[in-house]
């Protein structure tokens, strides 16, 4: 089968987002930008799957500018097959997006599509499963174990107290979570072989969606700064600080 | 606005994060609750009793027994056809529901909101908690999820909602519940605890895990919490995890023991009311948020405050 992993570019998650001071948004001009952590999480399980046997070809895809090609071609050398790449300058909300993947699911009858569980920009937690709710397919959400069994797959969940297996029919939505794998890194030959590897080019109205933002962002700003801590020079000044504070046993 | 707020629970009682979503949907009007489960006529009792509360539907049904976005999402959409706005905790059930609602609705979801700032105008965290948005919605119906910890919790008692039951929906026979295993705890729930006892990668081990911070936690009765790399290092069940992708809290008091303080972990700590970092390393980014700092050797201090206080 073949498996569907739509990635996103995204501010590097080691990197300290700053927010412009007109309040208009955080700025991204000249900072470090890669594959959001949870999708390369999603590319490396497509990955394992048809190491197994089980997938056939992988198709990565970006919903972005044209600098998410880079990110595409990150999930080339991976070892996706190929990739398409559905350009635009506007921030493109996850509505919008789940649409836009629907059509290209609608296209290439993908097994399974694997996504991250949330972008670590907007950290919204919702692409994947508006994307099963337009397809009608069911849905395992933040996944820490992915097993295809025939016509169906079991998908291992983590669930605010532990763990909770479900079992879906295929074709299937599937998001990661941090525990699912570790991702592999590309390797120069791999790299190198990336660059030729197929990479289309569309745009949001070749798959006739309106991107136009449901949800306006009036401001963002700092959140409220913590003030300033002390230091305290043993545990007997710490445990009166507590005592103060009335925590005790 | 009539707003419907799905109701979590355990099969016998609402679970905290309702009631902190019922509080900022009664910011938005009339709120009515949705009960869905099997043989949940006990939690639909309750839910009754909350305060402000007004209709209480309830849907007992094999197929909603296991919280199946599936089988759930389109009895939600079916009664949004009566109401204004859907609100969920942002728990990991309700994270897992309520975009597929939304997409079934053709509305955008706001995900996580901090505070109603008027009738389709919120603010939310975004980019770890390093940054918080205002977003108005434009969409006819809203969909909401609520960060638990931001709102006040309704009270569990002095309502008088009325019980309808809700006979829609069913098996939409493409997803079953296989199993679960869930973590064992006879403590406080992470994401309710009024004290935190958070233990990082410094501690080496499990095994040092359980000797220093669990005496702590016992006898401050508090909860248990852990860094990501504590819980990748196989020191705690993941669950414990406080963080970006973990769980975010807010007690009064949040004990950081041997945690460096990597934005992602702040994410989810950072507006606890008093912060105390224990950790040897006197540049641990930790000592910038936190209010109480004691640089020393995690195994020799925190026995000793276990022992005093």
């Amino acid at each position: 089968m073949k498996i569907l992993v739509p990635v996103k570019r995204v501010l590097d998650y080691n990197v300290k987002p700053r927010v412009k001071a007109d309040g208009t948004g955080v700025d991204l001009a000249n900072v470090k930008m890669s594959m959001n952590p949870f999708d390369e999480i999603a590319v490396e399980e497509a990955i394992r799957l048809k190491e197994k046997g089980v997938a056939t070809e992988i198709v990565a895809v970006s919903v972005g500018p044209a600098k998410a090609q880079e990110t595409l071609r990150t999930a080339l050398a991976m070892g996706a097959d190929r990739a398409i790449l559905v350009q635009t300058d506007d921030a493109v909300e996850p509505l919008a997006v789940a649409k836009i993947l629907k059509a290209i699911a609608d296209g290439e009858q993908p097994g399974l599509v694997i996504l991250g569980k949330q972008a670590i920009d907007d950290d919204n937690n919702q692409t994947g499963q508006m994307l099963a709710a337009l397809t009608g397919w069911a849905q395992g959400t933040f996944a820490s174990a992915v097993n295809v069994e025939g016509d169906s797959v079991n998908v291992t969940r983590e669930v605010d107290g532990g763990l909770e297996t479900v079992k879906l029919k295929l074709p299937a939505i599937v998001t990661t979570d941090l525990r699912l794998n570790e991702p592999r890194y590309a390797s120069l030959p791999n790299i190198m072989k990336a660059k030729s590897k197929p990479l289309d080019t569309k745009t949001p109205a070749d798959y006739g969606v309106d991107t136009a933002p449901r949800v306006k962002t009036v401001k963002v700003s700092e959140p409220p700064v913590r003030s300033a801590g002390i230091k305290v020079a043993d545990v007997d000044e710490l445990v009166a600080k507590l005592k103060a504070m009335g925590v005790h046993s | 606005m009539k707003t419907l707020v799905w109701v979590e629970h355990d099969g016998s009682a609402v679970k905290d994060a309702t009631l902190a979503a019922v509080t900022a949907a009664s910011k938005l009007g009339e709120v009515h609750l949705l009960v869905a489960g099997e043989g949940v006529e006990g939690v639909a009792k309750a839910a009754s009793e909350i305060a402000g509360v007004g209709k209480v539907h309830v849907a007992d049904n094999v197929a909603f027994g296991h919280n199946l976005p599936e089988n759930v999402a389109p009895l939600v959409a079916e009664l949004m056809e009566s109401h204004d706005a859907f609100v969920a905790p942002a728990t990991t059930t309700g994270k897992n529901i309520a975009p597929r609602v939304a997409a079934l609705l053709d509305v955008m979801q706001i995900s996580e909101i901090l505070s109603v700032e008027g009738p389709k105008t919120f603010t939310r965290p975004i980019y770890a908690g390093n940054a918080i948005a205002t977003v108005e919605s434009s969409d006819a119906k809203l969909v909401l999820t609520v960060r638990g910890t931001a709102f006040e919790k309704a009270a569990t008692s002095g309502g008088s909602g009325t019980v309808e039951a809700v006979s829609a929906g069913g098996d939409a026979g493409i997803s079953s519940f296989v199993g679960a295993e869930i973590a064992k705890q006879d403590r406080p729930e992470l994401t309710s605890a009024k004290i935190i006892v958070s233990g990082g990668r410094a501690l080496g081990s499990s095994e040092k895990y359980e000797e220093v911070i669990v005496p702590l936690a016992d006898k401050l009765g508090a909860a248990l919490g852990a860094s990501r790399a504590a819980v990748d290092a196989g020191y705690v069940p993941n669950d414990y995890q406080v963080g970006q992708t973990g769980k975010i809290v807010a007690p009064e008091v949040y004990f950081a023991i041997g945690i460096s303080g990597a934005i992602q972990h702040l994410a989810g700590m950072k507006d606890s009311k008093t912060i105390v970092a224990i950790n040897k390393d006197e540049d641990a980014p930790i000592f910038q948020v936190a209010d109480f700092g004691l640089v020393a050797d995690l195994f020799s201090a925190v026995p000793e405050l276990t022992g005093k206080i």
